[in-house]
Order: structure tokens, then sequence, then C-alpha cells
């Protein structure tokens, strides 16, 4: 349940759409079944009374939009920015990958969305309609007359679950209360796997990637992913792949994606968060994250604007690639 | 009509895996399915449907089709089929089987693709009538009957028998593999479950979607349509609703080289990929907007015109629940014509 | 004696200032190291993109080693150090998905140190024998 309403979203929207700050808002319109929201750009009053909506289903980080949505665009555009979403906002920022004067960012605090595959896991298909109430959710399906009572924080996804900051990081304005900082336990997930034997480790990710059907979903949605053309979508690039043709391209599509946002990546969480597959891709980037924490020092991407990320920076007494594993099993 | 009780079941899948291979949906990661080959232990998943479409077996996202070898001037070009074996799908739900006549029309007229004939030519059919559709699911609106499901040999699954129909001679072939297992019987319990999925299919959210307005002749009419760019606005341009569509069909070939050899394959490609369908000139789609409203006006439009009105969408409502930011073909039917009947 | 033994191919990513200079040394003073090592030459060791060293793998090498002038040596002043920081992550990232990390490797090299070119070759390909092929990043197309 969140704790700043539609009303309140949409009063600002409004007003600073009437007093010409914005000619834009970029939001979530409501869908079919009260759980597929779709980002929106709204230009009108009406439109937004009609089809915006605020919900436990507003995931979407929408920082990566803004790379093309004020490409070319005349005006200001409103967005709306939850605290996970700023960080991306911020690293985008630093990669001057969009204009800031043409953003007026409204950071929105957030209590958690929820995941829908794990909701209907708990309801079951056939979610007609969905309501909140307090904490829960009040699920009515064509199946049963009574709505099923569900906990959100039983359905939240694996992001929000682990949520590292509540604070803000970024914005023009703020509604509602400030958050902080959140210790999370994040990385234990990836400590749990660094703890498996390289045999296990191999089965449990060989498992997970071979269930990839290649359809960039993570990529697309990756706020750290904005080249302008993929290496992966490029003819000429020699590893321009539409198939995960085998066990290794697989690997090697996911090593070198991860790879190539390690130390931007601000871990918001999408790349699994879109995976149809259900692909926990989020321990990739985590893992990177962990390591450059460990080996250079705490660094999160995207909590200023011009920080240097991790691997394109160096000290003169940083530690030997051989060394990673000495100290490991030192650790061990 | 012949039924058997649930509980023997596992008999069945065991009888038809002596015969030939079978797939059956089974569960995968986090109340998901997938179609795995059956063995000993692998159960029938209750899930609705399974992420990807069985169209896999006839159409597989990467094949090889042939490979060259070279040697000083000479070439050699390898045929890299194998025959192909007997095999089995099991529950396969009605709108992926109707899916098939939408993908047979593209790869069985001339020229006709032999990868592809020579996998449907072995391939059995056994489907399943659905009796918990999701709220995702629109097959009412192609004229699909989920409680009548085609297929060489339909199914209709209750609390504890399954019963089987054979439509086809190859569907006759295989249940009379199975006679022993099952036992003759009348249609009532499967008219009353008939009845049954009738009535749900009655409540669900979409039922009232038609496809009035749209098919053949229609591209005047929606090829400029104001709505597309405001419906494609957000698309990410990511594969995922081709690549979960049981109807999509466009595919790329690509050689790769081995270093010894080369291979020349071909896997699904995307509409709504940037180099789909690219050119020595260029692209002729070089906006979002452009490859979002192809897929489409492909479903809704081109694909009916050359196709006797036939849509090519099944509605099983997979894009629905797997695209990241929820656009899909409802939302674009609502938006640009199909209308709501009141 | 083993008949059948698998000989691993060896890729030595070698920077041109250094390494490359001391394999030529090595040469020069008669000293032995396996002929499966095949050296490529790159400018300075930073050059190396991770997705070589993938690439070196799919294409059949069991064993990918970077070699590179020493900390503080380097022809364009900081290339190596920044080697060493995408190699430690990647290298890291690589024994994480369950592949060997005795499959790779980072060696300083100078241009005066021949001898430790042979040893440390000598050594990564004895490593990589005792490994055997590689199978967690092959690509079986590429299968002679």
């Amino acid at each position: 349940m969140q704790t700043i309403t539609k009303q309140q979203l949409l009063d600002k929207a409004d007003s600073l759409l009437a007093n010409g700050t914005v000619t834009a808002v970029l939001g979530w319109s409501k869908g079919e079944f009260g759980y597929d929201v779709t980002p929106k750009m709204f230009t009108t009053k009406e439109d937004l009374e009609q089809n915006f909506v605020w919900n436990d289903f507003c995931g979407v980080n929408f920082s990566k939009y803004l790379v093309s949505k004020t490409d070319r665009f005349e005006g200001k555009i409103l967005v709306f920015l939850k605290p996970c979403d700023t960080y991306s906002f911020n690293q985008l920022l630093t990669e001057h990958r969009f204009d800031r004067e043409k953003v007026y960012a409204v950071g929105i605090p957030c209590e958690g969305m929820v995941d829908v595959s794990k909701l209907k896991a708990a309801t079951g298909d056939g979610i007609s309609e969905i309501k909140e109430d307090g904490d829960n959710l009040l699920v009515t399906t064509i199946y049963e007359d009574e709505p099923a009572t569900v906990p959100c924080r039983d359905v939240l996804l694996e992001r929000c679950i682990n949520c590292k900051s509540k604070k803000h990081v970024a914005y023009d304005e703020l509604l509602g209360d400030e958050g902080e900082i959140i210790d999370s336990a994040r990385f234990d997930e990836v400590a749990q796997i660094e703890a498996m034997t390289p045999d296990e480790r191999f089965a449990f990710w060989q498992n997970e990637l071979s269930r990839c059907i290649r359809c960039n979903a993570c990529r697309d949605a990756c706020p750290a992913c904005t080249c302008e053309k993929c290496v992966f979508d490029n003819p000429n690039s020699g590893v321009e792949n539409k198939a995960p043709a085998n066990s290794f391209e697989e690997k090697m599509f996911h090593i070198i994606r991860a790879y190539h946002v390690a130390g931007r990546c601000t871990d918001c969480g999408e790349c699994s968060r879109v995976c149809p597959q259900n692909i926990p891709l989020h321990l990739l980037n985590r893992k990177f994250i962990k390591d450059i924490n460990e080996f250079y020092g705490e660094y999160q991407a995207g909590a200023e604007v011009g920080s240097r990320a991790p691997l394109v920076d160096y000290t003169t007494d940083d530690l030997e690639p051989g060394e990673v594993f000495d100290r490991r099993d030192m650790d061990a | 009509m012949r039924k058997c009780s649930l509980d023997t079941i596992n008999a069945i899948f065991e009888a038809i895996a002596k015969t030939a291979k079978l797939y059956i949906p089974a569960d995968d990661k986090d109340g998901s399915a997938v179609y795995k080959q059956w063995e000993e232990g692998v159960l029938w998943s209750n899930a609705l449907n399974t992420v990807r479409s069985p169209k896999d077996f006839f159409f597989p996202q990467m094949e090889t089709l042939m490979e060259f070898k070279t040697e000083g001037k000479n070439i050699e070009v390898i045929d890299t089929r194998s025959e192909t074996e007997d095999f089995v799908i099991f529950g396969v739900r009605a709108c992926d089987v109707k899916s098939f006549e939408v993908l047979d029309r593209v790869f069985l007229t001339e020229p006709v693709d032999s990868y592809y004939a020579a996998r449907r030519e072995k391939g059995v059919i056994v489907s399943t009538a659905c009796a918990k559709p999701a709220e995702t699911c629109f097959c009412k609106t192609f004229g699909i009957s989920p409680e009548e499901p085609a297929g060489d040999i339909s199914t209709w699954k209750t609390e504890n028998e399954i019963f089987f129909k054979a439509n086809t001679p190859k569907g006759e072939a295989l249940l009379e593999k199975i006679a022993g297992l099952t036992e003759e019987c009348d249609e009532t319990a499967v008219d009353s479950q008939k009845e049954k999925i009738a009535k749900v299919m009655d409540k669900l959210p979409l039922k009232d979607l038609t496809t009035d307005g749209f098919g053949g002749g229609k591209t005047d009419e929606f090829f400029n349509h104001p709505a597309w760019d405001e419906l494609s606005g957000s698309c990410l341009g990511c594969g995922t609703c081709t690549f979960v569509c049981p109807t999509c069909q466009c595919y790329d070939i690509k050689d790769f080289n081995t270093g010894n050899g080369v291979i020349r394959f071909r896997c699904w490609d995307s509409c709504m990929y940037s180099e789909f369908t690219k050119m020595a000139h260029g692209n002729n789609r070089l906006t979002q907007k452009e490859r979002f409203r192809q897929r489409f006006m492909h479903k809704l439009v081109y694909y009916p015109e050359n196709n006797e009105g036939l849509f090519s969408c099944v509605g099983c409502g997979r894009c629905l629940s797997k695209c990241p930011i929820s656009m899909n073909i409802v939302k674009v039917m609502k938006k640009i014509g199909g209308k709501m009947s009141e | 004696m083993q008949v059948n033994e698998h000989k691993p191919l060896i890729v030595a990513f070698c920077c041109n200032w250094c390494s490359y200079a001391g394999a030529d040394l090595a040469g020069n003073n008669r000293l032995n190291y396996p002929a499966d090592v095949k050296i490529i030459r790159v400018p300075c060791s930073c050059r190396v993109n991770p997705m070589f060293i993938l690439r070196a793998f799919q294409r059949g090498a069991d064993g990918v080693i970077i070699c590179g002038c020493h900390p503080g040596d380097c022809h364009y002043t900081s290339g190596n150090y920044y080697t060493r920081r995408r190699m430690a992550a990647l290298f890291s990232m690589l024994d994480f998905l369950g592949i060997e990390k005795e499959r790779t490797r980072v060696e300083w090299v100078s241009a005066a140190e021949g001898a430790k070119f042979a040893a440390t070759m000598n050594d990564f390909v004895e490593q990589v024998t005792a490994l055997g092929e590689n199978k967690r990043l092959e690509d079986l197309r590429c299968k002679r």
C-alpha cells in the first residue's frame, strides 16, 4: 500500500501542466486487469484524469525513457521517480544521456511494488479486480465469489524485498516524506552462490541461463544499457546473434551484458522484473557490485552525479586479479 | 470416446513414451510451465499454459539448415538433417492448436518448408480443454472454442477422470496404442464439462472483444491511425511478445563461421528489432512506431488479407502477461478500432 | 606415458611494448615453452576486451593468459592499471558462473624478462593441462 495517493500525484501533474512548468507528464496508464499498467506521456488534464494510475504495480523505472523522450522534445517533461529510479536518473546524467533542463523530476515515496507472477501464484488465474485495503490487496477472481486477501509484503518484487534505499538522490521537488538508505540483505543470495562448489555454481547458472529466450527484454529495459547500437545487434561486430544457439552464447550474452554495466548498474532490478523466464539476472549485477565494494571500496552507482565508475578508475595498489581468489580462499 | 482415471495418467504417458517421444507441460520455476520430455517422475503441470508456445516443436528457435566445408578450391555442402522421429505433444490448449493452422499456411504453402513439414508430419497433437482460463485469455475473439479443442486427439480433464476423442487417423492410431489402459464411455461427462467451460468463458474480462472492423483490405484505414504514436510510445523494442507468441513466424537465416567451416542456420527474428529485415539499402522500418505497427497490422490486417480472413492471433494471452510494459494486442485492438460489442 | 593426452590450446594476449618483446627474448635465449601457446599481440594489455577472452574460449582455447607491463611501467602510463581492475572483476565473475578459475590468468612480464615469460607459459600450460579440455565455456559448433 503506497503512502502517497494517486490524487496527490494528479494534483501535482495538473498544476504543473496548468502553470506551464511542464508540457508533458510521464506517468503510468491503467490497463485491463488492474495490474497491467503501461508507461505513457500525458499531455492533457482530461487524459490524466481518465487514464493515470498510481498503485502497487507501477514498477517501471522511468529514468531510461527520459533518454528517448527528451530527445528533440520541446519543453519540459514531468517525471515521477521512486527512490530506486532516482539512482538510475543520476547515473544517466553522469553519462550525459539526457538534458537535465528538459526534466522536472518529482520524487515520490514507494512502499514496494508487487510482483504479478507471485500475486497470481497466490490467487490463481482469473483476476478481474484488485483493490487496496491497508497493507493488503483484495483480489477478485472469476472463480471465487469472495475476494482473496493477499498481504502486499508476501508478493513484493525481489528488488523491493531487498530495497536498498527509500531516500531520493535526485529531484526538483519531493512529495511525501524522505526515507533512509537501507542496510539491506541484497548480497545474501550472491554470498550463498559464492559458497557453493564450482560444480554447483555451474549447474545453477546452466539451469537458469538455459531458459533464456534471448528476447533482449533485460537489455532493453535496463537504464544502464543505452548504447545507440548494442554490440549484439550489430551485424558487423561478429557476435551478433538473435538466438541463444547453445550454452556458450547464453553465457556470453549475459556475462558481457552484466560486465558492460558493471560499476554503472544501480541495482534497480528491472532486468529480473521484465524477464519472461524469471531468470534471476540481478544476481549477476549484484556479484559485480559486491566485488567492486570488496575490492575497491563501497560504491553505489548513481548516488551522486559525476562520480567515476570503479572500472574506469584505478589506484596504484589495487589487488591483482589472481589475489581475488587467494583472498576468498583465506576468508573461507 | 474413451476414458481413464487421472490416477493412471502416468501409465498412459509411459505407454505413449514407449512408442514415440512424448512432451507434456511440466512445472517450471515460480508456477510457470514448460514442455518437457516425459520420463518417470515428470508430472503434468496444473498451470494453464506454458510460457513458451508449442510452436517450438515444429519451428524451433534455432535450427541448422546446412553446413559448408571448403578444401582447397572445393566446397562441400552438407545436409545436416537427420531423420525426424515420431513425437507426441500432450496437453496443448485450443489456442495453440489453432496456431498450427496459422503456421501451416505460411510454411506448408508453396514453396513448402521441408524442415517444418517433416516435423509436422511426425508430430501427433493431443489437445486438452481448458477448465480454468485466465483473465488474459481471449481465444473466443478469434472463434476458438476452448471446450472443443482440435488436434489429433482431444481430451477433457474432470476432477478425477480424463476423456479422449480421436479426430484424425493419426489420433486413432495413438488411441489404439493406449486402448488397454482406457475404457469406452459415452459423452455425458464431457458434455457437462463443456457446459461448465462455456459458463466460465462468459465471465472472462475480455469476452466482449471482437475482431469486427479488422481483417483484409483495412490497410488504408489503420496504417496512418493517429493512435500508433501513443501505443508504441513506451515500447522497449524487445522481442518478448514475438518470442512467446504461438503464431509469430518470422525468421532470419544466418551463417556462422566455426573456424573450420560454415554453419547456415535459421533462428527466430522479431519485427520489434531494429535490424529486422535489414537489407543492403538499410532498413525499411526506421522507428519503433513503424516496427510496432508492423507487428499488429500483420496480425490483424495483412495476414487475414492473404489467408481468407484468418487472423494470426489466437488469443492465448502470453503477450498480455509477459510484456515488460504491459502493452499488447488487446490494448491495440481496443484503441484503434476493435469495438467492444454491447 | 599416455598417448592421447589432451594438448591444450592457450591464447596469450601480449602487450606490444613488454611481454611481446619478452617472448622474443625468450626465443633469442632458446628458452623452451610449449608450442600450444598462441600469442596475439595487442598494443596494450588494456586493449583486451572481456569479449576477446570469451571469444577465445568459444573458438577452442582451453586457457587464456594476458601479459602486460608491470604496474607503473605502462607505455601509455596507466593502461595496465585498468587491465588489473577489469580482469579482477571478469575472472571473479567467471568463477561465479562455475568456470574453472585456473583457465585464466594475468601476468606482468617486462621486455627484459624472457626467462619469466617462458617460466610463466610453462606453468600456465601445465595448470591448464591438468584441468583438461575446456567444457564449460565451449561452443560445440567450433569443435574440430
